[in-house]
C-alpha cells in the first residue's frame, strides 16, 4: 500500500481542512471517547468494509486505533462483544436480534450499520451433485439452467431417507443468513428443514427434519464436507469458490438467486457501548460507510485492490484468484462454469449499508417460522424489536456528518424522512412476496413452516 | 567414504600425519560429514515424497516451497515493520494537529495496531514459555526439596503428583481460561488474558517433571553428606542451603531440561487451541485460510518451532555442565 501513502496524506489535509471549514455545521460530533478499539470477524469476504477501514486509514482519519481480530467461530464473536473482550464485530444479522431477544446467550446488540448484501452459496457434494445432475434442465450449450431450485435435490433426499442415511448438511449458526437461507432453499423445493423447540429445550432445529441441519465454522466448511461429514453447506465466500478451486463440491445456487438483494451480515456492537460512546459510534460508522463506499466506488473498480487486501493472512487469507471469483462480479459454479454475478457482493449501491427495520423482521419472520420463536408475536412486536437492535438514527447521523465534510453525497443515502421499511420485496425464488410491515400475513404464505397460532 | 578413511589410514601409518590430525578428521566425519549426508537423505526423502502427495491444497510443500516461504515471511516482517513506522508518524502528526485545536488534550501514543509477523510470533511464544516455566520452577524447586527431605510429605504429594503429570495441556486449558477470566479483572490490564491462558497452562504441564526429578535428587543425597551436616548440628535452613541444593542440583536441572521440553510441546498446542497469539495460534491460523501456501508456511513454522525446541534444549543442557558437579549426570 506504500503507493497509497502520497494520496493518504493528501486526503487527510483535505479532511482536516473540511472538518475546520464545517466546524461550525456538525459541532456536535466530537472526538472519540475511546480511542483504542479491538473489531473481531470471521474469515469470510463480506467482512472487507473493515479491513478496507483499517487498510484506507478511514478509521484513524476518525481518529480511531482499532486492531482487527479473526475470531474462531461466530459464538466466541458473539461472546468477545457482549463480554467486552471486542468492541465491536461483524456479525451474522440474526445475532443481534436473536440476543437482544433473549434466544441463545441474551444481550441489547445493536447495530448501526449493515455490512452487505448477498454474498452466500450453497455447495453440494460432488457425489450428490451426480445424483442432482439428471433432475436439472439444460441450456443449449448443456450447462445446466440457473436457478437451480431444490426440487432436483428432493429425490435424492428422499432416496438417502429410504436408505436409513441421515442427509446432513453445514450451516454456520443457528441464527445465521445461512441457515434461513439453506432452509428458504429446501422448504421452497419441498425438503422440510426441521423445527426448533427452544421452550422444550431442543434447539437443534430437526424436529420433523428431511434434511439435518448442524452447525459448522465457515472456514472448516470444505474440509467437513470433503470428510463426508455433511453432503451439502450454504456459507459465505470464499468457502463455496474454495469447494471449486479443490475439486471436492458444486455450488448449485447464490442466495442472490433465493432473493435477490438479500442483507447479510452487520456491525454490531453493545447498546452500552453506543450509549457510553456516543462520539466513537458515529465515528466509526462513518469509517466503515466510507469503506463500503470505496469498495463499490466507479463500478467495482477497487474491488482487485479489495481481493489483494483480504487475501493477506491476517485477514481472510484464501488466495487471491479463490477471492476475486466472486468479489469482481463473476461466480464459478462447476469447474469452469463461470457465469457473471454483478451484485453478487454488494457493499454499498441499493442503500446497502442502510439498516432498514424491514430486513430484521424478515429475520424475525424466519425465527417465527422454524420454531425459534416459538409463538405468535403481534406484528407491534416484530416492529419494537427490529426498531431496538437497528438504528438507522445513529446510521444517518454518521451519514449526514460525511455529506457536511463533502465525503459523501446526499443522494448515496436514504432520504432523511425513511420510515425504515423497504417496498414490498418480489425477487424470492419462490416468488412469495415479502412486506416488512406485515410479517405474520408473511409468515402464512409458506406451505413448510410453522404458521400464525401453530405450537409445537 | 571407507576409501578415503582407508587412505588417511595408510598415510598416517607411514607417520607422515600424527594420531592427533587422524582424531581430528574423524572427529569431522563423525559430526560434520554423516549429519550432513543425513539430512541430505531426508531432503530428498522428503522432495520425493511431497511431490506424490496431492491434498487439496495442491501439492505437499517440499523443501524449495518451504524455503521461498521463509523468505515471503521475512518480507512480510519487513514490510510491516514499514508500516508500523509511517503508523507511528502518522500518530504523532494527528496528536500534534489535535493539540493545537484542543490544548487540553495529552497526546498519547498507542502501540501499532497491525498485525503481528512470524517473527513477533516466535518473539511472544518464547516469552511465554519462559514465564511459564519460570513460575514453575519458582513452584516446583520448592515444593520438590520438601517433598524429597520429608517422607510423609512425599507420602502425601506423591499420589497428586502421579495423577497430575500425564494430563495433557488440552484437557487444562478449557479450565485456566474458565478460571482466569473469573479472576483476572481490571480495566487496564497488565498482561492480555491469552497471555495468562497459554503460561499457566505451560507452568500446569511443566511443573510435574521438575517436582519428580528435584525429590529425587533430595532424597537420594550420599548419606555421608547428611551425616556431616548432622555433626555440625546445621540449622535446617543452611542445611538445605550447603548440602541440600548443591548436592542435588544435577538432578534438578535434568528436571528443568525435561520440563522445558514438555513446556515447549505444551505452549503450541495451547496457543493452536485457545487462540493465544504464538507460533500455535500462526500455524492454526494458516490452516484456516487454506491458500496454496498455507501448508508451505505450516510447515515452515513447523521447521522453525523444532529447531527452537532444539536450541531450548541445548541451552539447558550447557547450563546444566556448567552448574552440576556431577558431569556424567547431564548425559542422562
Amino acid at each position: 500500500m506504500k503507493w497509497l501513502r502520497p494520496f493518504k496524506h493528501a486526503l487527510m489535509a483535505t479532511v482536516v481542512g473540511a472538518g475546520l471549514g464545517t466546524a461550525a455545521a456538525h459541532a456536535e460530533l466530537g472526538y472519540p471517547e475511546k480511542e483504542e478499539l479491538k473489531f473481531g470477524f470471521i474469515k469470510l469476504t463480506d467482512m472487507a468494509p473493515i479491513a478496507v477501514a483499517y487498510e484506507q486509514g478511514y478509521f484513524e482519519d476518525e481518529g480511531l486505533y482499532v486492531t482487527i481480530e479473526a475470531q474462531a467461530n461466530w459464538k466466541v464473536l458473539l461472546d468477545g462483544v457482549i463480554d467486552g473482550r471486542l468492541d465491536g464485530a461483524h456479525m451474522l444479522a440474526g445475532q443481534p436480534i436473536a440476543a437482544t431477544m433473549g434466544f441463545g446467550t441474551k444481550a441489547h446488540i445493536i447495530t448501526p450499520f449493515s455490512m452487505d448484501l448477498n454474498g452466500n452459496g450453497i455447495t453440494v457434494s460432488n457425489e450428490i451433485w451426480d445424483q442432482m445432475k439428471p433432475n436439472i434442465p439444460k441450456m443449449d450449450d448443456g450447462r445446466p439452467v440457473h436457478p437451480i431450485k431444490a426440487d432436483a435435490l428432493k429425490p435424492v433426499v428422499e432416496k438417502y431417507k429410504a436408505e436409513g442415511k441421515p442427509f446432513n448438511m453445514g450451516m454456520v449458526f443457528p441464527v445465521s443468513t445461512h441457515n434461513y437461507e439453506l432452509r428458504y432453499w429446501l422448504a421452497a423445493g419441498g425438503i422440510h428443514p426441521g423445527y426448533y423447540a427452544p421452550h422444550k429445550g431442543d434447539t437443534s432445529g430437526q424436529i420433523d427434519a428431511d434434511a439435518l441441519l448442524s452447525v459448522t465454522p465457515p472456514p472448516q466448511m470444505p474440509a467437513t464436507l470433503e470428510a463426508g461429514t455433511i453432503y451439502g453447506y450454504c456459507v459465505g465466500e470464499p468457502w463455496n469458490q474454495q469447494a471449486v478451486f479443490k475439486g471436492i463440491g458444486v455450488p448449485v445456487v447464490t442466495d442472490y438467486e433465493i432473493w435477490k438483494n438479500n442483507p447479510e451480515k452487520v456491525f454490531g456492537i453493545t447498546a452500552e457501548f453506543a450509549e457510553k460512546y456516543p462520539n466513537t459510534t458515529i465515528r466509526l460508522t462513518r469509517a466503515l460507510i466510507r469503506a463500503a463506499k470505496w469498495l463499490d466506488e466507479n463500478n467495482n473498480a477497487n474491488r482487485p485492490a479489495a481481493v489483494k487486501i483480504l487475501s493477506q493472512p491476517n485477514y481472510v487469507g484464501a488466495d487471491y484468484d479463490v477471492i476475486a471469483n466472486s468479489m469482481t462480479g463473476t461466480f464459478e459454479y462447476e469447474k469452469g462454469d463461470k457465469r457473471a454475478v454483478p451484485d453478487f457482493n454488494v457493499f454499498f449501491r441499493y442503500f446497502a449499508t442502510y439498516p432498514y427495520y424491514s430486513d430484521a423482521i424478515w429475520y424475525l419472520t424466519q425465527m417465527r417460522r422454524w420454531g425459534q420463536i416459538p409463538e405468535d408475536k403481534s406484528d407491534q412486536w416484530y416492529k419494537d424489536l427490529a426498531a431496538q437492535v437497528y438504528r438507522p438514527d445513529l446510521y444517518m447521523a454518521a451519514a449526514q456528518s460525511l455529506v457536511a465534510d463533502g465525503l459523501a453525497k446526499a443522494s448515496d443515502f436514504p432520504a432523511a424522512d425513511e420510515d425504515g421499511f423497504r417496498e414490498p420485496q418480489t425477487h424470492f425464488i419462490d416468488d412469495i412476496v415479502y412486506d416488512g410491515t406485515k410479517p405474520n400475513d408473511y409468515i402464512n404464505k409458506f406451505s413448510i413452516g410453522l404458521k400464525a397460532g401453530d405450537k409445537l | 567414504m571407507t576409501t578415503t578413511t582407508s587412505f588417511i589410514g595408510k598415510i598416517s601409518d607411514t607417520g607422515m600425519l600424527s594420531a592427533n590430525v587422524k582424531k581430528i578428521i574423524s572427529d569431522f566425519t563423525r559430526w560434520v560429514v554423516v549429519p550432513a549426508i543425513g539430512v541430505l537423505v531426508f531432503m530428498l526423502l522428503w522432495s520425493a515424497a511431497a511431490q506424490n502427495i496431492d491434498t487439496s491444497l495442491g501439492k505437499f510443500p517440499g523443501p524449495a516451497a518451504v524455503w521461498e516461504q521463509f523468505g515471503t515471511l521475512y518480507d512480510e516482517h519487513v514490510t510491516e515493520r514499514q508500516k508500523a513506522a509511517d503508523f507511528y508518524e502518522r500518530q504523532e502528526q494527528r496528536n500534534a494537529e489535535r493539540v493545537a485545536k484542543d490544548p487540553g488534550y495529552e497526546p498519547k501514543i498507542r502501540a501499532y495496531t497491525g498485525k503481528e509477523t512470524f517473527l513477533d510470533q516466535i518473539v511472544t511464544s518464547l516469552i511465554t514459555v519462559m514465564s511459564g516455566f519460570l513460575l514453575a520452577v519458582a513452584i516446583a524447586v520448592p515444593l520438590g526439596i520438601a517433598v524429597g527431605l520429608s517422607k510423609t510429605l512425599n507420602a502425601a504429594v506423591n499420589p497428586i503428583v502421579q495423577i497430575f503429570k500425564p494430563v495433557s495441556p488440552l484437557a487444562w486449558l478449557p479450565l485456566v481460561t474458565m478460571v482466569v477470566s473469573a479472576l483476572y479483572v481490571s480495566p487496564d490490564p497488565m498482561v492480555a488474558k491469552s497471555f495468562l491462558n497459554s503460561m499457566i497452562t505451560v507452568t500446569l504441564c511443566c511443573l510435574w517433571p521438575m517436582v519428580i526429578n528435584t525429590s529425587v535428587g533430595v532424597a537420594s543425597i550420599d548419606s555421608d553428606l547428611v551425616n556431616v551436616s548432622k555433626v555440625l548440628r546445621l540449622p535446617a535452613l543452611t542445611h538445605v542451603r550447603k548440602i541440600v541444593l548443591p548436592a542435588s542440583i544435577p538432578m534438578i536441572f535434568t528436571g528443568m531440561r525435561l520440563s522445558l521440553g514438555v513446556a515447549w510441546m505444551v505452549l503450541i498446542a495451547a496457543e493452536m487451541l485457545a487462540q493465544n497469539p504464538g507460533l500455535g495460534k500462526f500455524v492454526w491460523d494458516e490452516f484456516q485460510n487454506g491458500s496454496s501456501d498455507s501448508l508451505a508456511r505450516i510447515m515452515a513454522a513447523v521447521l522453525v518451532i523444532g529447531f527452537i525446541g532444539f536450541l531450548l534444549d541445548r541451552g539447558m543442557l550447557q547450563i546444566q555442565r556448567f552448574v552440576s558437579w556431577d558431569k556424567s549426570s547431564a548425559d542422562r
